[in-house]
């Protein structure tokens, strides 16, 4: 298991950084969400973040026992969420998430939308198809092994023809019934104008149904019930299997997108404040966005003082300060202080729509590739169709056979062509390598994501929040003073922006200073001491210090703890002022994730072109790339640009992974031949990407790449196997020799060989650590 | 020969038995949580009816 979490279920034992950090999670208002049925009863699903073991199973349901009023409440480990159902009248579903959240769980309401609704349903009607075909595939051939006995023993015609007939009972309703996920997709390919698998397919189906059906009523010695219903049976459990593992990749995509601030705070013009569920909030609202919130939409701000992290949407790492009047955007942190915003104007003006105009644009190139599994069938259903029709002429004409007898054999030779094991060729490895890469930390979304990404030559980075950790961090801790870093920690425990909390992670656990202390948004904080001197910790101007002369390079309109103190980090810092003493400075900067380099490295030795967009400004960057080796960078890049510099990538014939996080990649994520986002991404972002890499670290990456080309390698072996077996027996099918019997070995046989060369993927060994 | 008279009906009896029961555990929800269903075995019961009479 990959999963190694401990699971004590509380929020403290979340690894969360010191201080008041993750007591804001989104409160939720739950009766926002419920749906309420006819008959009184309300429903609620809920995504549980932190729900690692089974463990857990009995302490959630355990404390939902107690309250009143609760008709279900029942935990899905698989799903990893919780259903609550009550009566609206006797209970209180505030109190309900209450008594869970109180364990020390995570939850957020998911709409079980009707995307999930429908594919539940497609997920049902094929296990159920799947049973009936299993069903008629089991009892046919158990009728047909004893018409085959009957051959080299003593039965009569009579009762060969009664087990003919008995087949056919069962067959030809299994068929009909179980068949109609096939014919629905062919029906829908011919009708378009187009052939896909699907359609020779449900032509061998029918016309062996059919067929045989005739031959019952002739009373004739061989019919093909048998291979009609295991065909389907077959290839019904490579159908089944395919869509299993990608609902549940999409469904813990899902639980992602559920857990981020689900709600907003509308102040009401008579004051009172309510909390509505995003999708509620219309332009004109005014809200209020506490210190530590993601801003909920586009707006302007009304009144407060604060600082922005924009990391999400820009790239760019160090706060920007908030005043009244200044434009924030949907996604962005309030760092410091609270804010009222006044939402403005939905529509083309707002980042996020103009966002998704270039994701839209972007995906229309996606759109072109075809999958191997298409690729395939456009060879193949021709091929195939072409090798009957031939049969079938060429029996009549030259072979003197009748046309009954004709379109037996011809039948014959479309069953035997008929790409069982290349219908089970793809999905037997894809299930195999989206399971492999689930448990690996790897969630992936689209279908055809792994056959693109086996295809990649160059990958394109995005730095903030992508190679780095999106958050600053303290330089060279170890030489700090001790004495004054727990003092500076213990000041910073009481602040949320980003550097302060980067002290506190530095110190360790430290109390916090007790007594008065002020913070001034864009400056720094104060506390006074019991001997009434005062301890300051932030900007070189709040300390007393004389605004930067060593550096004049640098832009001093930007926010004054931004500048850059001279020495070669270009990064933002802190500064300590101590009564009677000189003040101290502390330095942070962005670092890279602690796996970049060797991810970047292994990328690099396995002839991969590595290149890095950043929104960022141009000092970081380059101090970025040349830390990991990269060599070929741009900075400042707005979405444009990074939609034109994959573009030009496209044209010159490479295929381009893009892995980013922020607002700002997302139309690159979009427009790049396939897409990989860390899980902290931006919710858009996360919808735009192929493959959703899980923890903190960039190594499932390699992983995913790795399994990416060795399923494409298991793939085209599957096809030589399919292709290897339709060289032997087509001949003999073409020559009229093969009987039911011998459909049925190598059809069987041939599904069951690929099934197992697929399942070597879970053979594969892990990379050792890079 | 006379024998198949009834052992077919019996072996096509007991198939739709097993069919029936697989579409009715379906329908009532049995594979919607795999992985849990296969701990939740392992759990002391602490329904309703037993947490009265006992302490944990």
């Amino acid at each position: 298991m990959a999963e190694v979490t401990s699971c004590h279920g509380g929020a403290a034992a979340d690894a969360a950084p010191a201080g008041a950090s993750e007591t804001a999670a989104p409160s939720l208002d739950p009766a926002a969400f419920a749906r309420v049925g006819a008959d009184g009863i309300a429903v609620l699903d809920l995504a549980i973040e932190n729900l690692h073991c089974p463990s857990c199973i009995p302490r959630i349901e355990g404390a939902l026992a107690e309250q009143p009023g609760l008709v279900e409440g029942r935990v899905n480990l698989s799903t990893r969420r919780l259903r609550l159902r009550w009566r609206l009248e006797a209970a209180d579903p505030e109190r309900l998430v209450e008594a869970v959240t109180a364990q020390g769980f995570r939850l957020a309401p998911c709409d079980p939308a009707a995307l999930q609704d429908a594919q539940a349903r497609e997920g049902r009607e094929l296990l159920r198809a799947l049973a009936v075909a299993g069903f008629a595939a089991g009892n046919v051939m158990l009728l047909s092994v004893s018409v085959w006995s009957g051959m080299v023993s003593d039965m009569g015609p009579a009762t060969r023809d009664l087990m003919h007939w008995i087949s056919a009972l069962i067959a030809l309703p299994a068929v009909a019934y179980a068949g109609r996920p096939f014919f629905r997709s062919a029906f829908a390919a011919l009708r378009g104008g187009r052939l896909n698998m699907d359609v020779p397919i449900s032509l061998a189906v029918l016309l062996a149904a059919g067929m045989s059906l005739f031959e019952t009523l002739r009373g004739a010695e061989q019919v093909y019930f048998d291979a009609a219903v295991m065909l389907l049976f077959f290839l019904l459990i490579g159908r089944y299997l395919d869509l299993r593992v990608r609902g549940r990749a999409r469904s813990a995509v899902e639980n992602l997108m559920a857990l981020r601030a689900a709600t907003a705070t509308v102040v009401q013009p008579c004051g009172t404040r309510r909390r509505v569920a995003i999708a509620e909030v219309r332009p004109g609202m005014r809200l209020a966005v506490a210190a530590g919130e993601r801003i909920p939409a586009d707006g302007r701000i009304l009144a407060g003082r604060s600082e922005i992290d924009t990391s999400l949407v820009t790239g760019e790492t160090l706060p920007r300060p908030a005043a009244p009047g200044v434009e924030v955007f949907a996604g962005t942190l309030n760092l410091s202080a609270p804010l009222e915003v006044a939402v403005t104007a939905a529509g083309e003006g707002t980042l996020l729509a103009e966002i998704l105009r270039l994701m839209e644009a972007a995906e229309q190139g996606r759109a072109r590739y075809v999958r191997w599994a298409d690729r395939a069938a456009r060879i193949y259903a021709p091929a195939v169709h072409l090798a009957a029709a031939g049969t079938f002429l060429g029996w009549l004409a030259f072979g003197g056979l009748g046309w009954q007898d004709a379109l037996m054999v011809a039948i014959a030779v479309l069953i035997i062509t008929c790409p069982c094991a290349l219908g089970l060729a793809v999905p037997a490895v894809q299930v195999a390598a989206v399971g492999r890469l689930l448990r690996g930390g790897v969630l992936v979304k689209a279908a055809d994501a792994l056959e693109r990404l086996a295809a990649v030559d160059t990958v394109v980075f995005d730095k903030t929040g992508t190679l780095t950790l999106g958050r600053p961090e303290l330089v060279d801790a170890a030489a700090v003073d001790p004495d004054a870093l727990r003092q500076a920690a213990a000041l910073a425990a009481l602040s949320r922006h980003p550097l302060s909390r980067a002290l506190s992670r530095a110190a360790g656990p430290v109390p916090a200073v007790t007594g008065a202390v002020r913070e001034e948004p864009g400056a720094g904080l104060a506390a006074v001491q019991s001997d009434g001197s005062e301890l300051r910790l932030g900007s070189r101007a709040w300390c007393g210090l004389p605004e930067t002369a060593d550096d004049p390079g640098d832009d001093p309109a930007e926010d004054p703890g931004k500048v850059a103190a001279g020495g070669s980090v270009a990064g933002p810092e802190l500064w300590l002022s101590r009564p009677g003493r000189a003040p101290l400075r502390f330095a942070f900067k962005d670092a890279p994730r602690a796996d970049a380099a060797a991810v970047v490295a292994w990328l690099q030795r396995r002839g991969l072109r590595l290149e890095l967009l950043s929104g960022d400004r141009a000092p970081a960057v380059a101090e970025t790339a040349a830390a990991l080796g990269i060599a070929a960078w741009q900075a400042g890049c707005r979405p444009g640009d990074k939609i034109a510099r994959l573009e030009a990538l496209a044209r010159d014939g490479r295929r381009v992974l893009m892995v980013g996080d922020g607002l700002n990649d997302a139309p690159a994520l979009a427009a790049a031949f396939v897409s990989a986002s860390p899980a902290e991404a931006a919710d858009v972002s996360q919808t735009a990407a192929d493959l959703i890499l899980q923890g903190s670290t960039l190594a499932p990456l390699i992983e995913a790449v790795r399994v990416a080309r060795r399923s494409r390698r298991l793939v085209f072996q599957n096809f030589g196997l399919s292709i290897g077996y339709n060289l032997v027996a087509v001949p003999l099918a073409v020559a009229g020799l093969v009987t039911p019997l011998i459909a049925a070995l190598a059809m069987s046989s041939s599904s069951i060989v690929v099934t197992l060369n697929a399942l070597r993927l879970n053979w594969m060994k892990r990379e050792a650590q890079p | 020969m006379t024998v198949l008279a009834y052992l077919i009906p019996a072996a096509l009896f007991l198939g739709l038995l097993g069919l029936g029961a697989f579409l009715w555990a379906l329908r009532s929800g049995q594979f919607e949580d795999l992985d849990g269903a296969a701990h939740r075995i392992l759990f002391d019961d602490e329904g309703p009816d037993r947490a009265d009479g006992e302490e944990s």
